[in-house]
């Protein structure tokens, strides 16, 4: 398979390739934690702190379900367009259940259609907008200009597109997302979907009914 | 050797679009324009698991079939040399699916994907010859 050459020097090789690489993915690796969204084209606002996130359910549901969602996961997608509706009817409609969504942008296109979201958030529509996004998620990613998708996203969702578009040029939510990416990473989900049921945490999309039975746990648990 | 030098390098380039996959890179660094859009259709994911780490666990399956054929032991039989060409074989045929798709289908390219698709289509033609070379 090979001549009777110097291995020494062919191990010498592999080694310097494998220093290479690592310190290429490394360096790969950090190149995130600076990162801003200037694909959003516009500088951050003033607001850095992070969001809580949005709310669909009771107020005095007893257990709440924090979701962490990257509009761009596909197992997101899934889980919105599989799950989430038998979660909304039987549980969230029936008081048992709040669902906060917390937008986790995984990499910085990630960062536009949460911020679209956001815009549309601002004037009452983000959950219209979620549904748009993860519903119809095939084709804004494939789309050459996804942020022009994204705007008739927002017209269907019945937002004011002036305010919707100053939202956008502005970068409005651009520092509140990294905040909020920040604040998140740093309790230690770095996966998407990640949920948050009472005190348990779930990695990946789960189906209805193996939710239903943590929520039934974090229910005895505050019982 | 020079088998052994190419699929480390495949290794990590795989490694990075899986790494990226899974959140923990920061924006594909891609002259193309077309890594996100690949890395993201629906393509990107073959039999439940994401086409990069198809291309991890391939590389390094080249990458070890490559060593055992330069130990002392195996040098002189064909056995690895027919492993690394038969792997490398379907590597190419992966690698020619997934092109087609960037081309027909996705309407993107990846450049990482590309630098993929030349490794292996070198691991094979040069394991073929390495055949060729042992049978004459």
């Amino acid at each position: 398979m090979a001549g009777r050459v110097n291995l020494k020097t062919f191990y010498g090789v592999l080694l310097a390739i494998a220093v290479v690489g690592v310190a290429a993915v490394w360096w790969a690796s950090q190149r995130s934690r600076g990162s801003t969204a200037q694909i959003l084209e516009a500088p951050p606002s003033r607001d850095a702190s992070a969001f809580p996130g949005y709310v669909m359910g009771s107020e005095s549901a007893p257990v709440e379900i924090v979701e962490y969602a990257d509009f761009t996961c596909h197992a997101c997608a899934n889980f919105t367009i599989l799950q989430a509706p038998d979660l909304k009817s039987r549980l969230i409609d029936q008081g048992i259940v709040r669902l906060r969504f917390r937008g986790f942008a995984l990499g910085q296109p990630s960062l536009v259609p949460l911020h679209a979201a956001d815009c549309a958030g601002e004037q009452g529509k983000f959950w219209e907008m979620h549904d748009h996004l993860m519903y119809k998620q095939r084709d804004w990613l494939t789309s050459d200009n996804p942020i022009r998708v994204f705007r008739g996203y927002a017209r269907q969702a019945g937002v004011d597109l002036g305010s919707y578009d100053e939202c956008m040029r502005e970068g409005r939510y651009t520092a509140r997302l990294i905040a909020t990416r920040e604040e998140i990473a740093n309790s230690g989900v770095h996966e998407t979907p990640t949920f948050d049921i009472g005190r348990l945490r779930v990695r990946g999309a789960i189906p209805y009914d193996s939710l239903k039975v943590l929520v039934d746990k974090a229910r005895g648990a505050n019982n | 050797m020079v088998t052994a030098a190419l699929s480390l390098i495949g290794f990590f380039v795989a490694l990075y679009l899986w790494l990226w996959k899974l959140g923990l890179m920061g924006p594909l660094v891609c002259t193309t324009g077309g890594c996100e859009t690949v890395q993201l259709s629906e393509h990107s994911v073959f039999f439940g698991v994401p086409v990069a780490l198809w291309g991890v666990l391939g590389f390094t399956s080249l990458f070890v079939v490559s060593l055992v054929g330069l130990q002392q032991r195996w040098m002189d039989k064909r056995g690895p040399t027919v492993s690394l060409a038969v792997l490398s074989a379907i590597g190419v045929g992966f690698v020619g699916y997934l092109t087609y798709l960037e081309a027909a289908v996705i309407h993107a390219w990846c450049q990482w994907c590309i630098v993929c698709a030349i490794l292996v289509t070198a691991i094979f033609l040069i394991s073929l010859f390495a055949l060729r070379t042992a049978t004459s």
